[in-house]
């Protein structure tokens, strides 16, 4: 059945969920299975009404629970066809079993999830506890911090999922309502340019190949798996870096948008740095630039993927700073904060000197101030002024009561 | 950077009022962000939900903000909430209601000395779209107000915004947009 072209504008003003859900349309997805949650719906909404106005031509599978929409994407994903969804917190959750399955069976699959906190208590806002939940599942992970870079994104998930060298599934992080619900212009690629990007979808160890009769699913014991692990990320280490950075340099060339894997703003000459993920990178790098025309030589490091980390570029980037926040916006269940621990673990055994302070902040939604940057870097500096870190190593950003600090 | 903060019930359409003003906006070249605040409210809770419109690249993903323009598209939320909070002596406040200004300010003395304008937004959209759907009104009075543009190219532009609704709504809204620009005072 054919289906219908969409004329866009350049410049469209779209929240970050209808950029994805455009991406989706455009990249042209044989099966979309989904049972939408909060705040991720309008991702698998907005799809549903491409494909009932007749923009789509791939199918729609409502679903009982998140399981089964995952489960469901990964028998077609093995059946041979381009496939995503979209979920969020509770959703991902329940989802997270069936994410090892579809990694651990090398399928190429695009989940859009909508940043937001884990209960309880219950909350449908934003933060990053879904993204870590899933951090060690063996999917690739992007991170946007606006809805235009959710719409790229998605376009360089499946370019690098599909890649028949890496054949690893791909998540898209946004930030849940401060990203899926915040409207912004959305510089927009024209259907074709957009699907020719991705390409055509060419299957590999498909199951609707008949002539060439594949397993899927399979167990392996003391005898296998360990293998089947280890080659799995072994790809995840050499493979999928490069095909990234061909992905971000076919797409630079294609629409002059330039992504890195590691994001760096005035970090050229910076004497203090912050680290971090999501909106909070571009506030933060607003921040910056005030505390730059206040004589402080301020920088900020956004990471763009999570997922293979970029161990040896973040330690290069940071290795010469005198003081550097990672902040992680998840509740850290009795640790340092991940981003705290990968970025310890980039620099040690280096003869980096770098003072390095974890910040929790932003649970629930809870608003970054400016004023609560401006702090941070203001008590960066001090700790590069004194040469050791003034602080304990764990702090926590904008919560009420008596201040909490640890380690 | 131009800051805007709506004042409404939640599902009285302030999200899609300020994702119709960012659209229009768009277009002029400016860079926009609209966003309100969520949760598990329903229809009648009182909610905010805001704007931001500057030359460059909307960095800030800040919630709070320090409006320069304060909507308040309810009428019950001028009197029944603080529509001043966080703003600064230049903010100037649109609100819909039936009253005079001079009636509202009495009723609610935290608006006094503050720049206030009013009208009825709420009888407005229910003469003209037939539902008391108060946000396309109030663009125009924020149009009048601001001078951000002309009311001929503002109409044309919200014409193109609302072109998935059937064209008699386009129509009462462009009505209910005149309206309000020449009502507002």
């Amino acid at each position: 059945m054919a289906f219908d072209k969409m004329e866009l504008r350049d410049i469209e003003v779209w929240d970050g969920n209808h950029a994805a859900a455009q991406a989706l349309r455009q990249a042209q997805v044989d099966v979309l299975a989904a049972y939408p949650i909060t705040p991720s719906t309008p991702i698998v909404e907005g799809y549903a009404k491409f494909k009932s106005d007749n923009y789509v031509e791939g199918e729609f599978v409502m679903v009982e629970s998140e399981h089964a929409a995952m489960s469901g994407c990964i028998g077609a994903a093995a059946a041979g066809g381009r496939v995503a969804t979209a979920t969020s917190s509770q959703g991902l959750a329940l989802m997270v079993e069936t994410l090892y399955q579809a990694s651990g069976m090398r399928l190429p699959i695009v989940l859009n999830i909508v940043n937001r906190a884990l209960a309880a208590p219950l909350n449908v806002n934003g933060d990053h506890s879904d993204m870590y939940l899933c951090r060690d599942s063996g999917w690739i992970q992007f991170d946007a911090f606006s809805p235009q870079e959710a719409y790229d994104l998605n376009f360089i998930a499946f370019k690098v999922s599909e890649d028949h060298d890496v054949r690893l599934p791909a998540i898209v992080n946004q930030d849940g309502f401060i990203t899926s619900h915040t409207a912004q212009g959305v510089h927009t690629m024209a259907d074709d340019d957009a699907y020719n990007f991705v390409g055509e979808y060419k299957p590999m160890n498909d199951m609707l190949d008949f002539e060439n009769p594949v397993t899927h699913g399979v167990q392996t014991e003391e005898d296998w798996h360990f293998e089947h692990k280890a080659r799995q990320h072994n790809d995840m280490m050499t493979k999928v870096s490069p095909k990234i950075e061909e992905a971000f340099s076919d797409f630079e060339k294609l629409t002059g948008r330039k992504y890195n894997q590691v994001e760096c703003y005035d970090m050229d000459d910076a004497d203090v740095a912050v680290v971090c993920m999501g909106t909070s990178v571009e506030t933060a790098r607003e921040v910056a630039g005030e505390m730059r025309a206040k004589g402080l030589k301020a920088g900020v490091v956004g990471l763009r993927v999570v997922r293979p980390f970029p161990f040896a570029e973040i330690g290069n980037v940071l290795k010469d700073i005198k003081a550097v926040a990672a902040l992680d916006r998840s509740a850290p269940g009795g640790a340092a904060g991940v981003l705290f621990n990968e970025i310890a673990g980039s620099l040690f055994n280096t003869d980096s000197k770098m003072l390095l302070s974890g910040y929790i902040y932003g649970l629930g939604g809870r608003d970054l101030l400016k004023s609560h940057l401006v702090d941070l870097f203001n008590e960066l500096q001090a700790n590069a002024d004194a040469g050791k870190v003034l602080t304990q190593q764990q702090q926590f950003i904008g919560v009420r009561g008596p201040k909490l600090a640890y380690l | 950077m131009l800051e805007i903060r709506w004042h409404r019930s939640a599902e009285q359409g302030d999200v899609t009022g300020a994702k119709g003003l960012a659209d229009v906006i768009s277009t002029t070249g400016k860079h926009v962000q609209a966003f309100a605040f969520y949760g598990s409210a329903k229809r009648g809770a009182s909610m905010t939900a805001y704007n931001r419109v500057d030359d460059k690249v909307i960095m800030n993903h800040e919630k709070y903000m320090e409006p320069d323009f304060v909507f308040v598209i309810d009428p019950a939320l001028a009197i029944t909430t603080d529509v001043t909070i966080n703003g600064k002596d230049t903010t100037k406040y649109i609100i819909t209601t039936h009253l005079s200004t001079e009636e509202l300010v009495k009723i609610q003395p935290k608006l006094e000395g503050k720049e206030v304008y009013t009208l009825d937004c709420i009888t407005i959209a229910n003469e003209t779209i037939g539902r008391p759907i108060p946000n396309t009104p109030m663009l125009g009075a924020f149009m009048k107000i601001s001078g951000m543009y002309d009311i001929e190219f503002f109409k044309e532009s919200m014409q193109r915004v609302l072109a998935k609704l059937p064209q008699k709504i386009v129509d009462a809204n462009m009505v209910a947009i005149q309206r309000a620009y020449d009502e507002v005072k």
